[in-house]
């Protein structure tokens, strides 16, 4: 059990948590997605599901941009970088994530030039420090991340920096929620929205949720009492009968999202016409390519992509896991085969992810506690 | 992945418009300023950082706000990493595995 007290506002959380439980009807099952992977590790981190009545349940959503990488990506672009005059590029999340033949970490073991950056601007400026050299950047993330991506290719591009290219594996959020809602085995009620996404999308383009699906989606920040009040918000709409797109993280999201971060991604991307995403398959116009005009600066376009594609092992159900269908200490591998010393499917690779989330916080507490009870 | 580290804008590059040098718990690093261009930062605002770019500009209320949620969630340590790793010049502070 959570103590309310360990909290920042403790009177303030115990009264919104109060106010859940008036408002959640008893005689229903509430199912709330939080998109966010953000949101995925602050709910296990800060104990919220022991805040909420037993009738609501969370439901770990797909915003995990390692979780969702397929693993033939990674192989890819190790492979497209195997000439010893490239230095591999990625950030740090990427390093330990298992391709076929290892993570980059083992890869760089073996001797590959492989390098930690924490932004892409630090690639580039590398590539500029090793002129003879060719620098790829592994870019990956949702919208959060892909305007940096865009401002750097802007930048590789006035400057005629030609040693450098990013092999672009962004993709985007609204995609996979709708691939979730068509999904035949989800049931969700509402969505708790990503918060940093959404600084840079707004809110606008999920009003289609309210609208077509007659479900609330309230972007939500990620402090305990950020997510408690965005689900005090989603049961009001509930309760009214309505759907609307809310924004509870006003202090940091614009309803209109940055603009000058969507004009340096419409400068640099378009659409693919679609892409393979970890458990869900592929998704329609869900990633971004670089535009032809960035064509000199994609790894896509100067290096051939093997298009190595690894499907995970069976007895992983990731897939579900991701969509929400299973808890993740349902699949058959967790926290045996599986782990976030040894992991087998993405989910449990970062520690956004899911399976990872639920590992370090709820199911070390339970092995802690049954070796306690052991002991006494 | 979707950090977003509060920092303290200390000065601007004379070189650079959109280079800013920001302080993260008594870490000094560059950033790029290019993503909120129609928002005229000036020294002594707020900003979150992800990735070594500012994402958004906060009140000095939220970012202290920001840093309590960080520290919470046991987030200190790769906030300072990342901070640390931002500039290849600075390099040698970084960890390289």
């Amino acid at each position: 059990m959570k103590f309310v007290d360990e909290f920042r506002e403790p009177a303030v959380i115990s009264k919104t948590a109060e106010e859940i439980r008036r408002l959640a009807d008893p005689d229903r099952h509430y199912r709330f997605m939080e998109v966010c992977g953000g949101h995925t590790h602050a709910i296990y981190r800060f104990g919220l599901k022991d805040l909420l009545p037993e009738n609501i349940e969370l439901v770990h959503g797909p915003g995990c941009p390692v979780c969702v990488l397929p693993m033939g990506r990674i192989d890819d672009g190790l492979s497209m970088a195997q000439d010893s005059n490239t230095i591999f590029t990625a950030f740090g999340d990427m390093m330990r994530v298992p391709g076929r033949h290892g993570s980059p970490l083992q890869h760089k073991a073996r001797g590959r030039d492989i390098r930690i950056v924490y932004s892409p601007s630090d690639a580039l400026k590398l590539a500029q420090k090793n002129p003879d050299r060719h620098v790829m950047f592994f870019a990956i993330g949702f919208e959060t991340t892909a305007p940096s991506t865009a401002i750097t290719l802007m930048r590789a591009k006035a400057a005629g920096i030609g040693n450098f290219s990013v092999f672009c594996n962004h993709v985007t959020i609204i995609p996979a929620i709708r691939a979730i809602l068509d999904s035949p085995d989800m049931r969700i009620d509402a969505f708790i929205g990503p918060g940093h996404v959404s600084t840079v999308i707004g809110c606008r383009p999920y009003e289609w949720i309210a609208r077509n699906e007659h479900k609330p989606i309230v972007v939500s920040g990620f402090e305990p009492l950020d997510i408690l009040q965005s689900i005090v918000m989603i049961l009001r709409q509930l309760n009214a009968g309505e759907a609307k797109v809310e924004n509870q993280y006003k202090r940091v999201v614009p309803w209109e999202g940055n603009s000058a971060a969507l004009k340096a991604m419409a400068e640099t991307f378009d659409l693919r016409h679609y892409f393979e995403w970890r458990g869900m398959g592929f998704i329609s116009q869900s990633a971004l390519r670089i535009r032809d005009a960035y064509a000199e600066w994609d790894a896509e376009h100067r290096f051939a992509v093997p298009g190595i594609r690894v499907t995970d092992p069976k007895a992983a159900q990731c897939g579900e896991v991701l969509k929400g269908v299973l808890k993740p200490v349902q699949c058959k591998l967790f926290g045996k085969e599986c782990t976030p010393e040894n992991p087998v499917g993405a989910l449990m690779v970062s520690s956004e992810g899911s399976c990872a989330a639920y590992y370090n916080y709820e199911h070390r507490k339970r092995e802690a506690f049954t070796q306690l009870s052991v002991a006494v | 992945m979707c950090l977003a580290i509060p920092a303290k804008i200390v000065e601007f590059s004379s070189e650079e418009k959109t280079r800013a040098l920001v302080e993260v718990a008594g870490v000094r690093r560059h950033i790029d300023t290019g993503l909120l261009a129609d928002e005229s930062l000036r020294t002594g605002d707020w900003v979150l950082v992800h990735v070594g770019f500012a994402m958004s500009k906060i009140s000095e209320e939220q970012a202290l706000d920001q840093i309590r949620t960080l520290t919470m969630l046991g987030e200190q340590e790769a906030v300072l990493e990342e901070v640390t790793g931002y500039g290849l010049e600075d390099s040698r502070a970084a960890p390289d595995p």
